[in-house]
């Protein structure tokens, strides 16, 4: 899948080098410090097996600022994610998880995305969720399997009353397929549904190697109490581990350009108003 | 939900059974599924019946004397042992007479099965079939089977990695394994007969059931409503594997078996396509109503009974109408799958509360007339007395505190939800009580036609709807609802209740500190077993709920006691310890985050257990000296 995607891996391919480029000469033994990542092997463009993903460059990019080598636990993102990897201790760090997220200790955020409406370019963008456009269209949105845990997209349709025309995928797909959750971005592409509305770097990434054109339109409002559509994501480790959050803080701060260059490669909208405070 | 499944197997071998009749209303458990001749079935046994003061009394039609065939014991899941030389009066003397160690981790909800001088016990994933011989002292592994269950896509069930136990009959075994096969097993060699694929894991379909085996057909249905599958049984030839039937839980009538035959009671229930038009447009694909509790077989009607799980994965109030034909209860043909009826225990459920549970098969007689009835202690908090032949309800009575509704309309069926108690999202919602493991989870009851009372094993709980809570998921940001379990009235979270059916109200109850999660057995000798998480394995009075006898195990019991007549002649008593599953994983997990709101010693009881119990599977085994 990933030859399908050539300027995103070569944006890839560019940063990264110029990560190994700033470091004075390469290190003859390999470092000894471990830095264990769990991730899903099979969901770009945050992770996978072969380390093409947004969270696989940012975790090398850390793991050398840290003087570590990276290894892999891999874990399907299901519930129980949390609890089965970073809590049960089979790694250091989650590269991706929500900045308010309790069950774990989180960084300072390194990104901040946003829902958005994907469209077939040159029909309709929604303006909002208000817009009539959605009361007639054929609405797609990833359904959680949770009564009462779904995505603020799902719920704020229902707020509205719009049911009937709303198509639900399952964020889990079908595993044996790449990167399961891409199927509601592919149902753009098909005609299967006329708009997506999808979390920011799954829209971008797809949308921007779909063979049809796609456009992207931010979510309005940004905020319908009690849901959010703007994310605040960071690493997380284990609550107690405050040393090591500590030391990602500091990598943070320190490579806010090199990351920022990672998520453009990979087409991550990025939100950068600050009228939602960070934390 | 959750994740949230189980049935199983059946027996040919009757001669236990008509060697040791208790049964005075004659329904021949074993007529048509025996191969190994016809029962011989007396009927006027004493202590057949339990007598009240009503002048009703309450009947079973079947029980296991010297083997355990199934994991309910009897198609009519009473789990009943005809034995007695275990009783009240010597049970104290009981001791350990052997152990063994599974060698696995998750949660052992299994029930050991014994055939012979064989005993079979299989695990949680891996789901390792063992055969151990009853002839050798400390019972020596014979054989095992290893399945070897996908885990390459770890995490893909992450939720619930518990088997409910194998069954057996004309000489092979059945286990379901995590990653959706059924496969059969030479009982003699272990040799692997066959292994058919019935559930796709990639599609979050698992399968944790316990089979049952009906006139030589292997019912089997799936898990995962967690992740919005669509809900089955299917039934495989015992002799080859080939599926026969298969009939879904939503859908088009074609799908769900649904033809001319089919005659509900209620209204709601009556109509073409209802598993399509109760759902808005596609929903009912991905709708949940996965089969993974227990199945009942009534030989004189020919009819297999039982539930399905709740819908999913939408909130409610996404998915309006009843989303047939969830959370409710099938009976069915078990020839060609036909469904005969149906009844919906919460149409439009709105706390994931399957409708999996035990059904448990006994005869009421009152007032000079004996009607076959489905006695069905239900997660929403009621148990339902119903017709077994039309699914009418002929009682509906409370047995946990109920917040959550007033009741059932007898004339409708219907479910009476409380407006005030409906969550959600955003807004908080207090003391829903039953919550959603439901006033009864999975955790089977045993019945004794000599007490005529039901020994439920249950929860008292209930939740509140704080607020949102972010989670994340797949790439995926999300908001849910955070949901706080505490204990209901009394501040206990467990009880075992002695229910009588014909009175329709607890003999006696036992209140336990934790959730009772695991079954319950119940002999002739009046001795009701049943474990508990903190791992105690736990002998009462039948009659009175005295506690007579108790030993602690390896770790939390939630597993399924079984009585078996050994090769020496003795009466023994197994269990399977192994803390884990739904309570063991998550429930554990999520109350000790949860403190201030939680009620006082909430969150610090949860923490205890977590810190007295490890995991690992071990069996133990006890009789007399």
């Amino acid at each position: 899948m990933s030859s399908a995607f050539p300027s995103v891996a070569a944006a890839a391919v560019l940063s990264m080098a110029a990560v190994s480029c700033a470091r004075p000469a390469p290190v003859p033994d390999a470092p000894s410090r471990v830095l264990r990542v769990c991730a899903d092997p099979n969901n770009l463009p945050f992770s996978n097996r072969a380390l093409e993903g947004f969270e696989n460059r940012i975790a090398s990019l850390v793991a050398d600022r840290l003087d570590a080598k990276v290894e892999y636990e891999w874990w399907a993102q299901r519930r129980g994610f949390v609890r089965n990897t970073l809590r049960a201790g089979l790694c250091d760090v989650v590269m991706g998880l929500p900045s308010r997220m309790e069950m774990a200790a989180t960084t300072q955020p390194y990104y901040r995305s946003s829902y958005m409406f994907v469209t077939r370019r040159g029909t309709h963008q929604p303006a909002s969720f208000d817009d009539a456009f959605l009361k007639t269209a054929k609405v797609g949105v990833h359904i959680i399997g949770d009564d009462f845990s779904n995505s603020p997209p799902a719920h704020a349709l229902s707020n509205r009353g719009l049911i009937d025309n709303v198509r639900g995928y399952s964020v889990y797909g079908n595993y044996k397929s790449p990167n399961p959750p891409a199927e509601l971005i592919r149902a753009v592409e098909q005609g299967e549904i006329d708009v997506a509305i999808a979390w920011g770097p799954l829209a971008g990434y797809f949308a921007q190697v779909s063979k049809v054109p796609l456009q992207l339109t931010r979510v309005m409002p940004e905020r319908e109490p009690p849901f959010p559509f703007v994310f605040d994501m960071s690493m997380a480790v284990a609550r107690s581990n405050t040393a090591l959050k500590d030391e990602l803080d500091k990598v943070i701060t320190d490579n806010k350009p090199a990351i920022d260059a990672i998520l453009r490669a990979f087409a991550v909208p990025i939100v950068d108003d600050r009228k939602v405070a960070s934390r | 939900m959750n994740a949230n499944g189980l049935p199983f197997r059946p027996g040919t071998k009757c001669w236990s059974i008509g060697a040791h009749t208790f049964v005075v209303t004659a329904l021949l458990v074993c007529l048509g599924a025996c191969r190994s001749g016809p029962p011989e079935t007396r009927s006027g046994a004493s202590g057949a019946t339990g007598s009240t003061p009503t002048g009703g009394t309450v009947t079973a039609t079947s029980g296991v004397a010297n083997e355990w065939t199934m994991a309910p014991g009897d198609y009519a899941n009473t789990r009943f042992s005809t034995l007695s030389d275990i009783n009240t009066t010597n049970v104290n003397q009981l001791r350990e007479a052997w152990t063994f160690a599974t060698g696995t981790l998750g949660g052992h909800e299994a029930a050991p099965l014994v055939v012979g001088s064989t005993m079979f016990v299989v695990t949680p994933f891996p789901n390792t079939l063992y055969a151990l011989d009853l002839t050798k002292p400390g019972g020596a592994i014979k054989w095992r089977y290893d399945p070897d269950p996908q885990s390459a896509a770890k995490g893909v069930a992450c939720c619930d990695t518990v088997n409910r136990g194998a069954a057996y009959a004309d000489g092979r075994v059945f286990i379901n394994t995590l990653d959706g096969f059924t496969a059969a097993v030479d009982a003699e060699t272990g040799r692997q007969l066959w292994k058919t694929q019935l559930g796709d894991i990639n599609l979050g379909e698992t399968i944790t059931m316990a089979p049952m085996v009906v006139k030589g057909k292997v019912l089997v249905g799936n898990s995962g409503g967690e992740f919005g599958v669509r809900g089955w049984l299917a039934a495989l030839d015992a002799a080859t594997g080939a599926i026969a039937w298969r009939a879904y839980s939503t859908g088009p009538d074609r799908d769900v078996l649904i033809g001319p035959n089919f005659k509900p009671y209620y209204e709601s229930d009556k109509g073409t396509d209802l598993g399509t038009k109760t759902w808005p447009s596609e929903a009912w694909k991905m709708g949940g109503g996965a089969v993974w509790g227990w199945i009942s077989y009534d030989p004189q009607l020919d009819l297999i009974f039982y539930g399905t799980s709740n819908p999913g994965p939408w909130n409610p109030d996404q998915r309006p109408g009843d989303n047939k034909w969830t959370a409710g209860i099938f009976a069915r043909d078990p020839d060609d799958g036909d469904a005969k009826w149906f009844y919906q225990f919460s149409p439009h459920d709105l706390y994931d509360h399957d409708g999996v549970n035990e059904n448990v098969l006994v005869t009421l007689n009152v007032n000079g007339q004996s009607r076959p009835v489905i006695v069905r202690p239900e997660r929403n908090g009621y148990v339902y007395v119903l017709d077994r032949a039309t699914g009418e309800i002929l009682s509906v009575t409370p047995f946990v505190h109920i917040t959550s509704s007033t009741g059932v309309d007898l004339q409708t069926g219907r479910l009476q939800y409380v407006e005030a108690k409906k969550p959600r999202v955003g807004v908080v919602v207090r003391d829903i009580c039953p919550a959603a493991p439901g006033a009864k989870d999975w955790q089977p009851s045993s019945f004794s036609p000599r007490t005529g009372l039901l020994y439920m094993p249950h929860n008292n709980l209930c939740m509140d709807f704080e607020g949102m809570e972010t989670s994340y998921i797949a790439g995926t940001p999300y908001v849910g609802a955070e949901v706080v379990f505490k204990p209901g009235p009394g501040g206990h979270l467990g009880e075992v209740t002695a229910w009588d059916p014909v009175k329709a109200q607890p003999a006696w109850k036992i209140k336990e500190p934790f959730m009772a999660w695991s079954g319950t057995l119940v002999t002739a000798g009046d001795v009701v077993f049943y474990g508990t998480m903190d791992g105690w394995f736990k002998a009462v009075d039948g009659r009175s709920g005295k506690e007579l006898w108790k030993a602690k195990t390896a770790s939390g019991i939630i597993g399924q006691p079984i009585s078996y007549r050994g090769p020496d002649g003795k009466q023994y008593i197994a269990v399977l310890a192994g803390i884990g599953g739904w309570p063991g994983a998550v429930i554990v997990n999520e109350l000790d985050t949860r403190d201030p709101t939680a009620g006082a010693g909430w969150g610090e009881t949860m923490k205890s257990l977590q810190a007295s119990q490890t995991k690992g599977g071990v069996l133990h085994v006890f009789s007399l000296p």
